[in-house]
C-alpha cells in the first residue's frame, strides 16, 4: 500500500488545544455570536486583544520578529476551537498574510509588517476574482508602473474582515508574473470597499473596487518562487479552513445530540428511535475521521502537506455538511427558523465549503497526486 | 511488573519489525479472508492455523499473559508494540480469535485457576480452535430471548438446544456457550449461565450451513441430551449475561486484555485502484473517467481517515472526547467499507464480474464477487451494523436507549 501521512501531536498543539479550548468557550459564548450578528465590525476588540496579549497572532511568526517561532500546526487547534465556538474575526486571515509575507517579503518588508502583525494588526486577504477559480495563480489583477510607484487595476471579492482591518494583502500581476501588494487600510477610499451579503452571517465580507488605487514601490513584493509561495498559501488556507469546519461539526453534533436527549415525542426523547440515532452516530463518525485526518495535515505540513491537507479538506466539508444538515432536520420546524443555532452551523459549513476550493476540487487534485 | 525503559521497547520493535519482514507471507496463492468470520476452505484454515502457531512460538502472540499458563510474561507494552507492528506489515488475520481475543482475556480475569491452566496455551498456539454459541435460531440480535437449556445434574450439565452461525463450528474443541440454566427467570436477562463446553461431548453434532459464497463456513450446533462437565461454568449459575456482557466488551475493544494480533485485516483501497487501471471503458482505462476516479479518492481517504483514527486512539491529547469510541467505531466502520470496496470493484469488472469463482474466466479467480458476497459476514456477525449503530449512539454519543431492547 502506498505511504500516506502518519499521525502525531506534539506539546505545543496540545497547550495551545487547551488554551484555546477555555479562551473560545468564555469568549464566545452563542449569545456573542448572536449578540456580533447584527455588529458593523463582526468581531469584539476587546476580544481580539486578548488575543494578542495571549501571543495567539504570533504563533507562526519567527522570534525574530517577535513571534514564538511555531507554525501552522499549532495554529491549527486554535482555529479548530474557534471553528467550534463559531467565533468569527480576522484572525486566520491575518495567520496567513504573515505566513506568506515571510515567505517572499524583502527582509525590509518582513522588518515592517511581521512586528505588526504579532502586536496585533489586521491584516485582510484579497485572494479571489470576480471569475472565481480557486487557484490563487490565475490573476487579472494589474500593477503598472506610474510616476510614484505602481496603479492597480482589478477587483477583488470575499475580502473578509477588510473594512476593519489595518493591512490588506492582494494578488496582482506585474511585468507579466505574480507578485503581492500590501495595501494599507487608511489609504483606501471608503467607496472602493463594498460589503457583501454573504451565507455565513458571522463574516463580514466585502468586494474591493483597485481600479485606479496608486501604491508606493515598497508595497510590492516580488520573488522568483512566487508560484510555490501561493500554492503553498492555498494549501496553508486548505488547512485551517479544515480545521474551522471541524471545530464546526464537533459543536453542531454536540448541539443535536443536545436536542434529540430532551426534545419528547410519542412519549420518548427522539434520540431514542433509530432514524434519528443512526444518522447521528454516522455524522459523529465522519467528524471522527475528519479530525483524524485533519491532525495528520497538520502534523505533517512542514513536510509532505499536499496530499494531507487536501484528503482533511475533502472529509471536514463532508462531515460537516452533513451534521449541520441533519442538525436542521432533527431540529424540526424549530430548525427552520433562524433562532434555531441549527443555522449558523450550516451557513458557517456553506461558506467554508465555497472557500479554497470544494470537495470535488479537491478529490480531482487528489487523484491527479495519487494515481499520476 | 516494571515499565520497559524506552530503550527496550525500541530493542523490541526492531526485533518484531525484523521478525515480520521476514516471515510475514505475501502472495500465498490463494485468498485470505479478512476476518476469521469469512474463513471458507480447509486450505484457508490449515493455513491461518500454521501462521497463528508461527507467530505464538516467536513470542507475539500473547507476550503479556502470564508465563506459568503459557503466556510470554512481559509487560503488555511489549504486546502492544508487537501488534502495531502486525499492522504495519499487514499480517494475516488471527484465526482463534474468539480465543486469543474473547475467551482468553475474559478467563484470565475471571476464570478459575485450572481454567486457565487448562485453556489458555491451546488458545495462543491454536491447537485448541474456539468457537461461539450465543445466536440461536430464534434470536440473533436480541440475544437475551435465547433458549438452550442447560440444566444441572449434580457435577454435570445437561444441554438441549441448537446454536446458529457457529463460526469454525466443524473444527472447534471448545464453545463459549450461553445457556438458560433457570427456564423460570425473574427477568429476561436473568437466569442465564456461561459454560466452557466441550465439543466432542455425546450430544453435541454440528451440521455444515452453506455461505451465500456457496462454501461452508460456518455450523447449526445441536444439543441433544448432551452431557458436559459443570466445571467449565465461568462466574456463578445465573449470571451468565454478565459475563457475556463481559466477553462482548473484550469483542467490541471496549476492554482491554487481549492477546493481540489482528483479527481484521484493513480493507485495501489501493487494490481497486490496480483494477481501474486494467479495466477499459470505450477504449480507455476506466481510471481516466472523473467519475471513477472521484469515487476512488472517496474510498482512499476514508479507509486513511479509519487508520488514523487506530493511531490517534493511542495517542493522550489526540484520541478525542470518546477515546473507546474510536475503537467500538472500528468493526462498524471496516466492515461497511470491505463491503461497498468489493461491491465497487464488482462494477469496475464490467462484464467481467458476470464469471464467478472456478470459473477460467473469472479475473484473480472470482475474488472480488467472493469478497463482496463474504463482507457481509462482517457486517451481521458479532452484531449487526444497525445494531453497532445503537451501541454507538447509547455508549459513546449518550443517546437514549431503544425503548425495544427493554425487558417486556
Amino acid at each position: 500500500m502506498r505511504k500516506l501521512a502518519d499521525i502525531g501531536l506534539n506539546e505545543m498543539q496540545v497547550e495551545m488545544a487547551d488554551l484555546a479550548s477555555r479562551f473560545c468557550t468564555e469568549k464566545s459564548p452563542i449569545e456573542q455570536v448572536r449578540a456580533l450578528l447584527n455588529d458593523k465590525q463582526g468581531y469584539s476588540e476587546s476580544v481580539w486583544s486578548e488575543i494578542v496579549a495571549l501571543g495567539l497572532t504570533g504563533i507562526a511568526v519567527s522570534s525574530e520578529f517577535g513571534g514564538s517561532g511555531l507554525g501552522l500546526a499549532e495554529v491549527a487547534p486554535v482555529v479548530e476551537h474557534m471553528g467550534r465556538t463559531l467565533m468569527a474575526g480576522p484572525y486566520s486571515d491575518t495567520i496567513l498574510a504573515a505566513h506568506i509575507i515571510n515567505s517572499v517579503a524583502s527582509e525590509d518588508q518582513k522588518q515592517s509588517y511581521l512586528p505588526q502583525i504579532c502586536a496585533g494588526r489586521t491584516c485582510a486577504l484579497g485572494l479571489s476574482e470576480p471569475h472565481g477559480d480557486w487557484g490563487l495563480g490565475k490573476i487579472t489583477t494589474q500593477a503598472s508602473p506610474s510616476k510614484s510607484g505602481y496603479v492597480l487595476s482589478g477587483e477583488k471579492r470575499l475580502v473578509s474582515f477588510a473594512d476593519a482591518a489595518d493591512f490588506i494583502l492582494v494578488t496582482v500581476v506585474q511585468d507579466g508574473v505574480p507578485a503581492l501588494v500590501i495595501l494599507d487600510r487608511k489609504d483606501i477610499p471608503g467607496a472602493a470597499l463594498r460589503r457583501e451579503n454573504i451565507i455565513d452571517e458571522t463574516v463580514r465580507s466585502y468586494s474591493l473596487n483597485l481600479n485606479g488605487l496608486t501604491i508606493n514601490t515598497d508595497a510590492l513584493m516580488v520573488s522568483t518562487h512566487m508560484p510555490d509561495a501561493l500554492n503553498a498559501l492555498h494549501l496553508a488556507a486548505n488547512l485551517l479552513n479544515a480545521a474551522v469546519m471541524v471545530g464546526g461539526t464537533k459543536a453542531v453534533l454536540d448541539l443535536t445530540i443536545d436536542y434529540a436527549n430532551t426534545r419528547i415525542q410519542f412519549g420518548r426523547p427522539i434520540g431514542a428511535y433509530q432514524a434519528v440515532k443512526h444518522p447521528l452516530v454516522d455524522a459523529w463518525i465522519g467528524y471522527e475521521k475528519a479530525r483524524a485526518l485533519l491532525y495528520s495535515a497538520a502534523h505533517s505540513f512542514s513536510t509532505e502537506a499536499e496530499i494531507a491537507v487536501r484528503m482533511a479538506r475533502v472529509k471536514a466539508e463532508t462531515a460537516f455538511a452533513f451534521a449541520a444538515d441533519r442538525a436542521i432536520q432533527f431540529h424540526g420546524a424549530t430548525g427552520f427558523t433562524h433562532d434555531c443555532d441549527a443555522g449558523l452551523y450550516r451557513r458557517r459549513a456553506l461558506y467554508c465549503a465555497s472557500r479554497y476550493g470544494d470537495a470535488a476540487y479537491q478529490k480531482h487534485k487528489l487523484a491527479n497526486l495519487l494515481f499520476s | 511488573m516494571t515499565k520497559p525503559t524506552k530503550q527496550e521497547l525500541k530493542e523490541y520493535t526492531a526485533d518484531a519489525d525484523a521478525w515480520f519482514s521476514e516471515h510475514t507471507p505475501r502472495d500465498v496463492g490463494f485468498m485470505l479472508p479478512l476476518t476469521f468470520m469469512e474463513v471458507g476452505t480447509d486450505q484457508q484454515f490449515d493455513f491461518l492455523r500454521a501462521w497463528q502457531r508461527k507467530q505464538y512460538e516467536a513470542g507475539y502472540l500473547g507476550a503479556h499473559w502470564p508465563k506459568e499458563y503459557g503466556g510470554g510474561g512481559l509487560h503488555p507494552k511489549f504486546q502492544a508494540v508487537a501488534s502495531t507492528v502486525m499492522q504495519k506489515h499487514n499480517v494475516p488475520i488471527t484465526l482463534n480469535a474468539i480465543g486469543t481475543n474473547w475467551a482468553g482475556p475474559l478467563l484470565l480475569d475471571i476464570g478459575s485457576e485450572a481454567h486457565k491452566k487448562k485453556y489458555i496455551k491451546g488458545i495462543l498456539s491454536a491447537e485448541d480452535i474456539w468457537c461461539q454459541g450465543f445466536s440461536e435460531p430464534d434470536n440473533g440480535s436480541d440475544l437475551g430471548g435465547l433458549k438452550l437449556r442447560a440444566e444441572r445434574d449434580g457435577n454435570n450439565y445437561i444441554l438441549n438446544g441448537s446454536k446458529i452461525w457457529t463460526t469454525l463450528g466443524a473444527h472447534a474443541k471448545y464453545m463459549i456457550l450461553l445457556a438458560r440454566s433457570d427456564p423460570d427467570p425473574k427477568s429476561k436477562y436473568a437466569g442465564m449461565s456461561f459454560i466452557l463446553t466441550p465439543m466432542d461431548a455425546p450430544g453435541i453434532s454440528t451440521k455444515k450451513i452453506k455461505k451465500i459464497t456457496g462454501e461452508h463456513g460456518f455450523t447449526q450446533t445441536f444439543f441433544e441430551n448432551a452431557n458436559i462437565p459443570a466445571d467449565g461454568l465461568v462466574g456463578a449459575e445465573g449470571q451468565g449475561w454478565r459475563v457475556a456482557m463481559q466477553l462482548l466488551e473484550y469483542e467490541r475493544g471496549a476492554r482491554a486484555g487481549q492477546a493481540g494480533g489482528i483479527i481484521m485485516q484493513t480493507p485495501d483501497a489501493f487494490a481497486i485502484v490496480d483494477l481501474a487501471r486494467s479495466a477499459i471503458r470505450d477504449g480507455k482505462p476506466a481510471i481516466d473517467d472523473p467519475v471513477l476516479r472521484d469515487k476512488l479518492v472517496d474510498f482512499i481517504i476514508e479507509i486513511h481517515a479509519q487508520n488514523l483514527n487506530q493511531i490517534r486512539a493511542k495517542i493522550p491529547g489526540l484520541n478525542s472526547e470518546h477515546p473507546a469510541g474510536l475503537m467500538l467505531m472500528n468493526k462498524l466502520v471496516f466492515s461497511e467499507q470491505a463491503r461497498e470496496i468489493s461491491q465497487f470493484a464488482m462494477t469496475l469488472l464490467g462484464e467481467n464480474s458476470a464469471w464467478y469463482v472456478d470459473e477460467t474466466n473469472a479475473p484473480d479467480g472470482g475474488l472480488w464477487a467472493r469478497s463482496y458476497l463474504n463482507a457481509f459476514s462482517a457486517t451481521i456477525g458479532g452484531g449487526t451494523s444497525e445494531i453497532q449503530h445503537n451501541i454507538l449512539a447509547e455508549h459513546v454519543l449518550g443517546l437514549p436507549k431503544d425503548n425495544i431492547r427493554v425487558d417486556a
